[in-house]
């Protein structure tokens, strides 16, 4: 049976807060705005989940997380489902989640929607997460998960990941 | 044809040939000319298989026989695939490989651009989708045509033998047929004349610039949308359907 004082999308929204992004494991999947809604439907919680790229391969373990520690927590009428409309944007990864990714040593995302220098090539400035320095360049638009791309700075010479902005 | 149906083939025409083109890419993985390279035309890989995860998951569910996602891409032979013959043309050199990126990453992003208005509105929201990752591997790809077209004169060569063997296929990219004008009618697919138009536009601009010719339209190679397809696709499906045709229904 479901206790409605303590089974509810606020409580349930407290324990999926729990549920890391397992590629940067430094925010959980309300940061990253991969956690879309939380609702009842009478007495059961359907829990809506988007993946940043159709490729994702977190997906499936983020599902499986959420399922145990919903589990963990008592919940056992559940169901997580998957859009994939509106698309994923950077711009729902928030403020807060922007200044753990660059203590974590990923730059994050410049603010401002869709990339436009993803279409027009002009060239941006990426601070290095290591030493701030503005003084950086693109080595690959593509990195170690679908979601970043490797820069490096030109002045401490560290490699570093950045956030693309899609 | 009824509409399912008719939407059912068609989604089979974009999530095969993302499939196909995917794991042509993957073939790459470990073998690419540079780290970034590598790691660069895998990820590409990895979006496309994402997108062929998307449409054969819902091609499954206009058809309406209680097939899945890996039934439609492990269960199916040469025969009932719907893919473009450019995805499973082999990746040859790295001119060819890029070569084929760019001219089907120019063609998606104008076809996703499009399919955003569609009226079916699941297909309208993958393709808002779709349309941001593509855009980055149209820019990627684009920026190998000019550096190596306008590069040595070695790389011009191969870049423009490369474009010269991918441009029989090309035609079949906008060879509309009863599919094609159905779901036209209906909003849901757009006019393959004025897909070719933008397309045209997009590449002639890239050609120039990278210094390369644009062949002349001559013999078309076509049929993979009808399930025809060249020699190379039984190698690859080989490969991608060898574990659930050794051990049906095993498990990841």
């Amino acid at each position: 049976m479901v206790d409605p004082e303590m089974h509810n999308e606020t409580s349930a929204l407290e324990v999926l807060a729990a549920v890391h992004d397992p590629e940067i494991p430094v925010l959980n999947i309300v940061e990253m705005g991969i956690l879309r809604n939380v609702r009842m439907d009478g007495d059961r919680l359907i829990v809506t989940i988007t993946p940043t790229y159709s490729g994702c391969p977190a997906m499936e373990t983020i599902e499986a997380d959420i399922k145990t520690c919903l589990r963990k927590a008592g919940w056992s009428n559940f169901d997580v489902e998957t859009v994939i409309a509106p698309p994923w944007t950077t711009d729902w990864i928030t403020d807060e989640a922007c200044r753990k990714l660059l203590e974590y040593g990923i730059a994050p995302p410049e603010r401002g929607s869709l990339d436009k220098s993803g279409l027009t090539a002009s060239p941006k400035t990426v601070r290095c997460p290591q030493c701030k320095s503005e003084n950086t360049r693109l080595l690959s638009q593509f990195g170690s998960t679908a979601c970043k791309a490797l820069y490096k700075c030109n002045q401490c010479l560290e490699p570093f990941d950045y956030f693309k902005c899609i | 044809m009824k509409q399912q149906e008719v939407l059912f083939q068609y989604l089979l025409r974009l999530g095969d040939t993302n499939l196909i083109l995917g794991h042509r890419l993957s073939e790459l993985c470990g073998h690419g000319p540079v780290l970034e390279e590598d790691i660069a035309l895998t990820n590409i890989a990895l979006d496309l298989i994402g997108q062929s995860r998307i449409l054969l998951s819902y091609a499954a569910k206009a058809e309406g026989q209680g097939r899945t996602e890996d039934d439609l891409a492990y269960l199916r032979d040469v025969g009932q695939f719907r893919n473009l013959l450019l995805a499973e043309v082999p990746n040859g050199d790295f001119a060819v490989t890029i070569c084929r990126l760019f001219l089907y990453s120019a063609y998606t992003c104008e076809l996703l651009t499009l399919l955003c208005d569609s009226k079916d509105e699941y297909l309208a929201g993958y393709a808002a989708k779709a349309l941001k990752e593509a855009t980055y591997h149209l820019r990627h790809s684009t920026n190998w045509m000019v550096r190596l077209g306008d590069g040595t004169a070695e790389s011009h060569h191969r870049l423009q033998t490369a474009l010269n063997r991918l441009w029989m296929y090309i035609p079949e990219l906008f060879d509309g047929d009863a599919i094609d004008v159905q779901l036209q009618e209906t909003g849901i697919a757009p006019d393959p004349n004025v897909l070719k138009e933008k397309w045209n536009t997009r590449v002639n601009a890239v050609l120039a610039e990278a210094t390369l010719n644009r062949p002349p339209d001559q013999w078309m190679g076509k049929g993979g949308r009808d399930g025809i397809h060249t020699e190379h696709l039984g190698f690859i499906l080989a490969e991608l359907q060898y574990l659930q045709r050794a051990y049906p229904g095993n498990q990841w």
